[in-house]
């Protein structure tokens, strides 16, 4: 019974490390960029339904709906205006250029607000469960997996079946012939990265209302969910919820056998998987 | 909760206290005494030193022959070494004093300790700071006491002894249920020898302990399932506060709940318990200092309450625990000063550190005491521990005291209550 426990957390708490991923793995997919910032860009989404919820007085949900549009709007001006002068053949600018935004981001809000933990009050949906036989199971890491797989299937609808979706997928494949073809791809990129902001506030509601955040929670959130990429597969968003799941069930299970094997084991996961398909599970794009 | 209000007094605030320390190296005079002061004051670390400018405040109007030099210590030891180098060897500061986590105190003290600067620490147990500062921790025999490092704050003793005080006052299955961090402080908690599994077993309570976990973990199923099926009535630990409130949510999603929860660290702060909801009610945890604690300053002569509500005004923000300490750091290094001649000279400070007998607003503070192993007799003062319970009023937590046979000239405000 135990082991079904430790099954049913590890897969739940895969979904939230998808939802982490999510946005990284569109970003990464499309751009080969490699955002260092997005678990400081998720805690901003959290510190924004945050200041929402106390002045408006309103539930967190509803909050991340007012927030979105400010969220894609940060997503689209930081890479219309920052990120797009960094690509190019060198793969280190973009990288020095997240690295600065996280360590700016996270002095930014320790200025404004403080060091200390914030949690987005959720109320009874906190802390209830729903019998299942002899286990319980929390409805708000239910909630998350659904939210990922959600998430998930509403970024492929676009991907595959919009003509946005054909830009996305041309620009990956190869920037000069789509720009041949009358897309730019500078602002193609634009909205990719609001849209990764867009599922990253998503993210951040999850994340404030599971447990308390402060402003240098962000980058060890982003170790899990740049494995789940990888251990997807480039481009892949249902691999990028995979690679989450297969981390999630390492870490439960490693942490079944002894609390100090449980980030051990998913770091050992994402190495055996690298080492036997070093493209990942479902990769797409062929590079 | 915070509102507009808040963010754009604590921007002001924030500003200010960026213009007041840009201000302060300028106004360096000859005959002003010199003091280094290093805190956390930005980084994971930063709630402990939120006082800092309200304290700094205070002792610039008693002590205007002060001229404090603060530094930031990033929450990084290494960042406090270098800064406690600077202080030293450019600015020349006649006394050090730190603040905060052994993260903080223990490279800074190793700097004072080689560079022979006296250095007065506060806000860590005193094992971890006095073990981790050896060259060989793990011999008792080979450590040694310092010449110019000193200390005051309680140790794991007392803990473990207001804890175990907290938990007999109710009736339980004496099954506590353990949640260790592998850190610093997890692994001196846990410890089989120094720790609480000896001085539990000692008093008939059996330590369940499933073993060390990383900080910022995100899932404790394994924790929980083992507390479960071993029905423990206790849960005790020392985890970080966001690892505490997923911990907790998760325990009270699979459906089970302890009668008592004494935790350490996570809890310290009055935001953190809030972050719980209506779910931190009667959780408890060691009180090192309260407004209700029966002392007052020798620097201003207000008392503990005077000083709290001092903070709470200026600040607009709820007091908490480090404040009485570092109000008692520049205490000891006002008094120390006023008895020594020649202030630069840093054997004498450092001898008129030990001879101190001072009451100060976190109590008597005296070295050389018995109340300690001989090793650490020397550098180590301690002061009194009790242990308190969250209790919700309204929308805000206040912390009660409840068990003071640790320090009975604290005044307790109720009795130990069971987590409902």
């Amino acid at each position: 019974m135990i082991w079904l426990e430790t099954l049913i957390q590890g897969i739940l708490l895969g979904g939230l490390y998808a939802l982490f991923a999510a946005g990284l793995s569109l970003v990464f997919g499309i751009m080969r960029l490699v955002n260092l910032a997005h678990g400081d860009l998720i805690v901003v989404g959290a510190y924004m339904i945050l200041i929402i919820v106390s002045i408006l007085g309103i539930n967190p949900f509803v909050a991340t709906f007012i927030a979105a549009p400010g969220m894609f709007a940060l997503g689209w001006l930081l890479q219309r205006f920052v990120l797009n002068r960094t690509l190019g053949d060198d793969i280190l600018p973009p990288l020095l250029v997240t690295f600065g935004l996280s360590i700016a981001l996270q002095n930014a809000l320790l200025e404004g607000f403080s060091a200390d933990s914030q949690r987005i009050n959720a109320g009874a949906l906190e802390t209830a469960s729903i019998p299942v036989g002899s286990l319980s199971i929390g409805i708000m890491p239910l909630l998350t997996f659904a939210t990922a797989i959600l998430v998930i299937f509403g970024l492929n609808q676009i991907i595959f079946r919009t003509a946005l979706g054909r830009a996305f997928r041309a620009t990956s494949d190869d920037p000069i012939t789509a720009s041949l073809m009358g897309i730019r791809p500078s602002s193609v990129f634009a909205i990719v990265t609001g849209l990764a902001m867009l599922v990253a506030i998503i993210a951040a509601l999850y994340l404030g209302m599971r447990a308390s955040f402060d402003p240098s929670i962000g980058p060890v959130r982003l170790i899990y969910a740049f494995e789940a990429v990888i251990i997807g597969g480039l481009g892949s968003l249902w691999g990028t919820l995979l690679g989450g799941i297969i981390i999630g069930v390492a870490q439960t299970f490693g942490a079944a056998i002894n609390p100090e094997w449980q980030i051990l084991a998913g770091h050992l996961a994402f190495l055996a998987v690298l080492l036997l398909r070093p493209r990942g599970l479902l990769p797409r794009a062929v590079d | 909760m915070f509102t507009r209000r808040d963010i754009l007094k604590s921007t002001a605030a924030t500003g200010a206290a960026a213009l007041s320390s840009l201000a302060t190296p300028a106004l360096a005079t000859g005959a002003k005494i010199k003091l280094g002061y290093i805190s956390p004051q930005s980084g994971p670390l930063a709630a402990f030193s939120e006082a800092d400018k309200f304290i700094l405040d205070n002792v610039a109007m008693a002590r205007p022959d002060f001229e404090v030099l603060v530094k930031d210590s990033q929450s990084n030891p290494n960042r406090a070494a270098e800064v406690a180098k600077e202080l030293i060897v450019d600015d020349g500061v006649e006394m050090m004093l730190v603040a905060s986590t052994p993260e903080t105190t223990n490279p800074v003290a190793t700097t004072c300790e080689l560079e022979e600067i006296p250095c007065l620490s506060t806000v860590a147990p005193w094992q971890p700071w006095f073990i981790g500062q050896q060259g060989n921790p793990g011999d008792p025999n080979s450590w040694e006491p310092f010449n110019y490092a000193y200390h005051f704050f309680w140790g794991l003793e007392d803990i473990i002894a207001v804890f175990t005080n907290m938990w007999n006052q109710l009736e339980t299955n004496k099954k506590v249920g353990a949640l260790y961090p592998n850190d610093g402080d997890g692994n001196a908690w846990g410890d089989p020898v120094v720790g609480f599994p000896p001085a539990l077993t000692a008093q008939g309570y059996s330590l369940i302990d499933p073993g060390r976990y990383q900080n910022l973990t995100d899932d404790f199923t394994a924790q929980i399932a083992a507390f479960k099926s071993d029905d423990i009535d206790i849960i005790t630990g020392v985890p970080i506060p966001p690892d505490f409130t997923t911990f907790w949510t998760q325990m009270k999603q699979q459906g089970f709940t302890p009668k008592v929860a004494s935790i350490g660290k996570a809890i310290l702060f009055p935001v953190a318990v809030e972050a719980l909801g209506k779910d931190g009610h009667n959780l408890s945890s060691e009180v090192w200092w309260s407004p209700s604690h029966p002392f007052s300053s020798s620097l201003d002569g207000r008392s503990s309450a005077n000083l709290a509500e001092g903070f709470e005004t200026a600040t607009g923000r709820q007091w908490t625990q480090p404040i009485g300490f570092i109000h008692a750091l520049f205490e000891v290094a006002a008094n120390v000063m006023d008895r020594v001649d020649d202030t630069s000279n840093g054997d004498a400070v450092a001898e008129q550190i030990f001879e101190t007998k001072l009451d100060t607003i976190v109590g008597r503070l005296e070295w050389g005491s018995n109340d300690l192993p001989p090793f650490a007799a020397r550098n180590v003062a301690k002061t009194p521990l009790v242990g308190g319970q969250w209790r919700l009023k309204g929308e805000s937590y206040d912390l009660v005291i409840v068990d003071n046979q640790t320090a009975p000239n604290i005044p307790t405000g109720g009795v130990m209550e069971e987590i409902m």
